[in-house]
């Protein structure tokens, strides 16, 4: 039988992504320089995180054409954001072809409850997350991959840090519960049972878990691999530095190489000027991306 | 002896063989420098994306290396991105490969994400059962040199060969709890 589809197939894309980078492009021009840097994927938008931080309004799904016209130029998956909540622009995203689907928290939220029922979908969706119970709740309507918040936009990789350690330490600590105890964790978590019951027993997410949300030098793309990610999004960190193509390559080799000091030393050399950064505590909790999602 | 059996790490699905790999009893090199390949008796190239292996196979000649030891007929198996990488032509693209197998490739040939899919295969060199063969984005061959063998096609696309000490399938074995293709690539390691 023949099966198209599936959420093993779902899954499955992300699994081939692992150990590799997905960069936002805005242009074709973009796309073709992540691809020649050696980007596993594209993530295809109208403007990047930081000029959306920037400009303000309404962030909305990109406009058809400028996914077309990256889908044209590269042989590598190219994924899009919808709102989250807007199964519409989903289903526009899906009628285009498009890979995978970032149901994101970057652009503004269309329904301020729910998030989309992503099972009903053939293409695949990723999810941010700031702890294990979001990532659950998320994999449980469907996603069929994970990536941590970070704070998009910003350059600045703590965000990104505390959330992959609070999902690997809630992780660690199902491991070590006895089964009664799970159930309490799942309702405190607000987390589907099954989903707790699988990571107790298998103390990783059923699913493949990238980091985002504030990467932007081969050293951050290390620190994030060696903290436990499977692979790296990188938003605004390539295409708003001072190099673009230098800093991509060195990023995708960091995101191979990221437990050898020496090579990540040679690596990080001569790669211009990185993005300007912002400080977490400058933002106000309205300015706060992460804070969208339910 | 367990045999020693490397998998290419520069990106994409290595970790899934080399778990199919220690429960079939193998010691698995994760490979990520042209030094890992010495000592290895066969190597896997996993899924993933061929254009990212590709760029990451260049430094340090690893690439070469690994033609090298494919034409002094050590065992190596790809898988997907791997079929894609050892093939000698790929149709209307110049990028990087391995150049090893006398197939024509087509990448993303099923089309995109949204066509992915899973079935049952019969491949007859692994017995009567079908096979549950995952295909994500998958590639397919549109010819084989007559020194090629076929072991499985779907609807009549060429999607799992062996040429010598080569095998190449363009779905995922890793991905499914049968491991028969396994199997069959450790017994080209004992037949070399």
């Amino acid at each position: 039988m023949t099966d198209i589809g599936s959420f093993k197939v779902k899954t499955g894309l992300a699994e081939m992504l692992k150990g590799g980078v997905i960069m936002d492009v805005t242009t074709p021009e973009q796309a073709i320089i992540a691809e020649e840097a050696g980007a596993c994927a594209v993530m295809a938008l109208e403007r990047v995180p930081s000029d959306i931080r920037a400009e303000g309004g309404v962030a909305r799904m990109a406009d058809p054409t400028i996914i077309q016209n990256i889908m044209a130029v590269v042989s590598i998956p190219v994924m899009a954001k919808a709102r989250i909540g807007h199964f519409v622009e989903a289903r526009i995203l899906e009628a285009l072809g498009a890979d995978y689907i970032d149901e994101s928290e970057v652009l503004t939220p269309a329904d301020d409850a729910y998030h989309i029922n992503k099972h009903d979908f053939k293409v695949p969706f990723v999810c941010g997350c700031r702890n294990l119970g979001e990532a659950l709740r998320r994999i449980g309507e469907g996603a069929a991959m994970i990536r941590t918040k970070g704070e998009p936009g910003t350059g600045n990789v703590v965000e990104a840090v505390r959330h992959m350690r609070t999902v690997m330490s809630e992780i660690r600590a199902l491991t070590l519960m006895p089964k009664e105890e799970l159930m309490s964790a799942a309702k405190d978590m607000g987390a589907p049972y099954d989903l707790v019951l699988y990571v107790a027993e298998h103390g990783k997410l059923p699913v493949v878990n990238f980091a985002a949300g504030g990467i932007a030098t081969p050293a951050d793309a290390a620190l994030m691999m060696q903290l436990g990610v499977d692979g790296i999004f990188v938003g605004s960190g390539i295409f708003k530095s001072g190099d673009p193509k230098a800093r991509a390559k060195a990023i995708v080799m960091a995101t191979t190489h990221y437990n050898d000091a020496k090579l990540l030393a040679e690596i990080s050399k001569d790669l211009g000027q990185p993005m300007s950064g912002i400080e977490i505590s400058t933002l106000t909790e309205a300015q706060r991306m992460q804070e969208r999602g339910w | 002896m367990k045999k020693r059996v490397g998998v290419l790490a520069l990106q994409g699905a290595f970790r899934e063989h080399r778990q199919v790999l220690e429960q079939l009893g193998c010691n698995v090199v994760e490979v990520r420098k042209t030094s890992d390949l010495d000592e290895i008796q066969g190597l896997i190239i996993p899924g993933g994306e061929s254009t990212t292996i590709g760029k990451l196979l260049r430094i340090d000649e690893m690439g070469e290396k690994i033609k090298e030891l494919g034409a002094k007929d050590m065992p190596i198996f790809g898988t997907c991105a791997g079929m894609i990488l050892l093939s000698k032509t790929i149709v209307d693209s110049e990028q990087y490969r391995l150049n090893l197998m006398d197939t024509v490739v087509e990448r993303n040939a099923f089309g995109r994400q949204v066509a992915s899919f899973e079935t049952d295969l019969l491949v007859p060199a692994l017995g009567h059962n079908p096979l549950r063969a995952v295909f994500i984005r998958a590639p397919y061959l549109r010819e084989v040199a007559p020194n090629v063998g076929i072991l499985a096609e779907y609807n009549g696309k060429i999607v799992f060969v062996r040429q010598g000490n080569l095998l190449a399938s363009a779905f995922h074995p890793e991905l499914t709890p049968d491991f028969r293709v396994h199997q069959y690539f450790l017994n080209m390691i004992d037949e070399h």
